[in-house]
């Protein structure tokens, strides 16, 4: 194989979904714009994604550098994007029945989804501030559009423009940090920047550090962590319902992976510095999660409120700032994405004859009109309250694990605290289906999100019989960043 | 070390599941199978856990059936086994789950298969608790068995069910995530958290006392000791009758059996240093709840009330640290969990005639119920612990135990058991007594057949282990012993420590 092959070896799956997405943007361009023309490029994208898994799948473990030092392949990020990926194929798959619905399938959606995914793929390797720009901007704009993808209604444009500014004041600020560590270590390189940050006297090397928290905050503003998730409750419930699953699902994990390889690789030697950063918008995160989603009606909202708390969480395992601590925030992302794809497959089957409800008191006795998916819904709210024995348990279990092992007591504690505090809202929904009467049947569930359903219940039902192999691929994941 | 030859203990601990899977998978409208197959499941699984105790070897102080796998990594690991002082709580479990299935034959009618696979779940979440040696296996079960408890108080229960459960769950669940967080600390202290090993480990002083008060959080609140009770009397009243048993039963021993496994034996300095104040939060459980139980007006309430002042007499054994008084603990939760479940199904019966828990609303209840008079009887005397009754046997052991570690302590819990003749005994008369004069009364039916094959075996097992309770002290002394001379070396240890 000739040097060039090489180097894009380990590019395959990226350069998969590009091509895939332009030869789709073709094809929708060329064909009639109808929905059954639209509805096979959706299935034409799921194949695109299909194909990136695979040939992901297909990679040696190991640790390649691209472009000099520009990307990085190894087991985190392969691992990660393996997760994106499969939130991607989730996300696609619910949408293309409520997008027909509601008259707004068009063609291009599919397209950006997967401009998106390549994006967030790019976020996860890499490995120097210009690329990492280049994939959050790549990412953030597909978003934007996606989200304000039905032009004719009030509430996504309101969202797609809500999402657009705040975006696009969180890069800004990002970009200014990362002009700032430019300025003072010399390289865009998180391999310069790792050594200039473990010289002597990095600690005290201000520009460095005002530069490492603008850089952390433009991340936070993508991850939604309190104080700068001020957009999240509104551009999920404003945004159509499968594109908030989108948004909360791979999105996420290509920002908090983006993050811990910010904080983990490229500034590990002032580790204590961002430590307090962490754990702040960790608490912060948690309690805002666990106290704002009480009062909510609108089950879009918890779960955007939901997402913050457990963003929370996540970030507990990268205050750790262990090996411990990166593998227990990689589990929890797993088993996050899981649980958020569960829950909006059931979000996306409360319809009724004249359209969907999105109000949390419709669910109301809904075990005895439709038990199958009051149980599963049932599952994933207990496994969001981190009950056992089911998967959202032991993610929560990992994280605490590891800020026990670091002593980071404060951090613990309140974790624990807010999850009661949380139990309540999610113990709430299972109230409403379980213990009320029941209203007006909901259509029936559709096919695809009725799978989507029953793979992720069984996933939080049965992770606790066969743990070994997340947690032990994980672990490798985890040990690629150090 | 297994006697069997397999794995007993799995065996036991998973057919429940097992079983309420075979009812999810049963035609939806078939009520009546689901009731038979949680009857037969229930019983298998009494049968094998009787066959546990005949295989089970008295002389042996440790773990006996040990299983061991594969499961959370390398250090974190699927154990289960018993020893002299688990095996009698599994024995306890398997043997009132029947009696709930039988007690909720006739009076669930709504949703009887989801009612059935929940009691299945926490059956075998109940068996696990008692049978784990692994510190996370242990908290899964423990904790996992707010769910099915959560759905059955607030699924089948009286008029403020949603409040009770609220309040059920999200107490114990603040408590045991406290309990949590210690057992992780103890993970990276020790390295493991093998019960088994963490037993012979040895913590430092200071982390004893934080790591006792967190596993304190949690039992205090399950077991549960005044003043975190509160939760107690409001899910015992608007539970179903069979949520009330198992909840008296079993659910309050899980907090009785922690302490006995983990704050005594794995941090014997703070238990030490703690003791007095378990003592006075056991008398004042004893003498205010038992108060408390005199004002009430309804009949579960009361009970519920009376729960909480036994569970004293429990807690101030355990922390004499002396052979009676930890024997008498166990004791008395077994016997406490056959005379309370008794007590809930003696109300069930008279609910589910007249759907009223008001005293007031019987009297003179013997002219038309003599056999159910009697049973209610019975189990009203072993309540007060009656010589001859195994209610009896318990408050005298740790009487005898709490005597030797602090005289006042024994004087103050002896004025309970005269206060719980009063509210037991003027219930007793209120309901029974008298003559019949409500209208409503007059149609009122005795025990059928079913109700009587419930309460045989209670009535007989109560007054069985009350004249002779040779059959359940036996399996306890040896693991006791061995129990309360770890503790005692462990002090003296300590104090050659600070001697030097």
């Amino acid at each position: 194989m000739s040097e060039l092959a090489l180097t894009f070896q380990p590019l395959i799956p990226e350069i998969v979904l590009v091509a895939g997405a332009m030869a789709l943007l073709l094809l929708g361009v060329t064909r009639p714009e109808t929905e059954r023309e639209a509805e096979r490029i959706c299935w034409l994208a799921l194949a695109v994604v299909g194909v990136a898994l695979w040939r992901l799948l297909a990679q040696l473990p190991g640790t390649q550098l691209l472009f000099e030092g520009g990307l990085v392949v190894d087991d985190f990020a392969r691992f990660m994007k393996i997760l994106t990926l499969v939130g991607t194929a989730g996300a696609l798959l619910l949408s293309f029945d409520y997008m027909r619905e509601t008259r707004s399938l068009t063609f291009e959606y599919p397209v950006l989804v997967l401009l998106a995914s390549a994006g967030m793929m790019m976020m996860i390797s890499a490995n120097d501030l210009i690329a990492l720009y280049l994939g959050l901007e790549l990412q953030s704009l597909a978003l934007y559009v996606v989200a304000a993808i039905r032009r004719d209604d009030v509430r996504s444009s309101e969202a797609g423009l809500k999402y657009f500014v705040l975006g696009a004041l969180s890069s800004g600020m990002l970009l200014y940090g990362a002009s700032l560590i430019y300025g003072f270590t010399g390289s865009t390189s998180f391999a310069a920047i790792a050594q200039a940050s473990k010289a002597a006297g990095a600690a005290q090397n201000i520009g460095l550090i005002i530069g490492l928290v603008f850089l952390l905050v433009g991340i936070a503003f993508k991850i939604s962590a309190v104080p700068f998730h001020m957009w999240t409750p509104d551009v999920y419930e404003g945004a159509p319902t499968p594109v908030t699953n989108f948004l909360a699902s791979a999105p996420k994990v290509a920002a908090v992976a983006l993050f811990m390889r910010v904080s983990l690789s490229a500034f590990a030697g002032v580790a204590p510095q961002w430590q307090q950063v962490m754990s702040a918008l960790a608490i912060a995160s948690m309690g805002l999660g666990a106290f704002a989603a009480i009062g909510q009606r609108n089950i879009k909202r918890l779960l955007a409120y939901s997402a913050i708390g457990n963003v929370g969480y996540m970030l507990i395992g990268l205050a750790a700032a262990s090996p411990e601590g990166a593998r227990g925030t990689i589990i929890y992302l797993v088993v996050y994405v899981a649980m958020t794809l569960g829950a909006f497959a059931c979000v996306l089957s409360m319809r009724r004859a004249d359209g969907m409800v999105e109000e949390i008191d419709e669910l109301s006795g809904l075990a005895q009109s439709n038990l199958a998916m009051a149980s599963v819904l049932g599952l994933l709210m207990f496994s969001l309250a981190g009950l056992p024995p089911l998967a959202g348990f032991f993610a929560k279990f990992y994280v605490f694990v590891a800020a026990v092992k670091e002593g980071l007591w404060p951090l613990a504690i309140f974790g624990v605290l807010a999850s009661v505090v949380g139990a309540y809202y999610y113990v709430r929904i299972v109230k409403i289906m379980f213990f009320d009467a029941p209203k007006e049947r909901f259509l029936a569930v559709p096919a695809k999100a009725g799978l989507v359903m029953a793979l992720t219940g069984l996933f939080v039902l049965l992770y606790v019989v066969w743990p070994a192999p997340l947690v032990s691929s994980a672990d490798a994941a985890a040990k690629s960043l150090f | 070390m297994n006697a069997t030859g397999f794995n007993i203990l799995s065996l036991i601990t998973f057919f429940p599941l097992a079983g309420a899977l075979l009812i999810a998978a049963q035609n939806p409208v078939a009520k009546g199978n689901a009731r038979w197959i949680a009857l037969y499941t229930t019983l298998f699984t009494l049968g094998a856990s009787l066959y546990l105790w005949a295989n089970f070897d008295y002389a042996n102080p440790g773990f006996q059936f040990v299983e061991e796998m594969e499961w959370l990594g390398a250090s974190i690991r699927y154990k289960m086994g018993v020893d002299g002082i688990s095996l009698l709580f599994i024995v306890l479990t398997a043997f009132l789950m029947p009696l709930c299935i039988l007690a909720s034959w006739h009076s669930i009618q709504d949703r009887v298969k989801e009612y059935m696979i929940a009691f299945l779940v926490l059956e075998t979440l109940m068996l696990g608790v008692f049978g784990a040696l692994d510190l996370i296996l242990f908290y899964l079960f423990f904790e996992g068995g707010l769910i099915p408890m959560f759905l059955i108080i607030g699924v089948w229960g009286g008029k403020r069910r949603v409040y009770a459960s609220f309040k059920f769950f999200l107490y114990t669940l603040l408590g045991s995530l406290l309990m949590l967080l210690a057992m992780m600390a103890m993970y990276w202290h020790a390295g493991t958290t093998d019960i088994a090993i963490l037993l012979t480990h040895k913590f430092p002083r200071e982390m004893q006392t934080w790591l006792w008060l967190a596993f304190f959080a949690s039992f205090a609140v399950k077991l549960p000791m005044w003043p975190v009770h509160t939760w107690l009397p409001d899910a015992h009243v608007e539970a179903p009758t069979a949520g009330s048993v198992i909840l008296a039963g079993i659910l309050l021993k899980m907090g009785g059996y922690g302490f006995l496994r983990f704050s005594l034996p794995m941090f014997p300095l703070a238990s030490q240093d703690f003791a007095p104040l378990i003592f006075a939060l056991s008398v004042v459980a004893i003498i205010y709840t038992s108060l408390v139980a005199l004002a009430q007006e309804d009949i579960k309430k009361l009970i519920a009330y009376s729960s909480v002042a036994h569970m004293g007499f429990v807690t101030m054994g355990v922390f004499s640290f002396s052979v009676q008084g930890v024997d008498g603990a166990i004791f008395q939760m077994l016997s406490h969990g056959l005379v309370s479940a008794a007590l809930f199904l003696c109300v069930g019966i008279v609910y589910d005639r007249m759907h009223t828990r008001e005293i007031d609303a019987y009297g003179g209840l013997v002219n038309r119920m003599p056999i159910y008079a009697f049973v209610f009887m019975v189990f009203t005397l072993a309540n007060v612990g009656l010589p001859g009754t195994s209610g009896f046997i318990g408050e005298f052991l740790t009487l005898v135990g709490a005597f030797k570690a602090n005289t006042w302590v024994a004087f103050l819990a002896t004025t309970g058991l005269i206060l719980s003749s009063a509210y037991a005994l003027y219930l007793y008369r209120r309901m029974m007594f008298g003559p019949l004069e409500k209208r409503s009364l007059r149609a009122i039916t005795d025990m059928n057949t079913r109700e009587i094959v419930v309460f045989a075996p209670l009535v007989l097992l109560v007054v069985l282990f009350g004249f002779y309770p040779a059959p359940l002290l036996d399996v306890t002394a040896v693991s006791v012993k061995k129990l309360v001379s770890n503790y005692e070396a462990s002090l003296k240890a300590q104090r050659a420590d600070n001697g030097r």
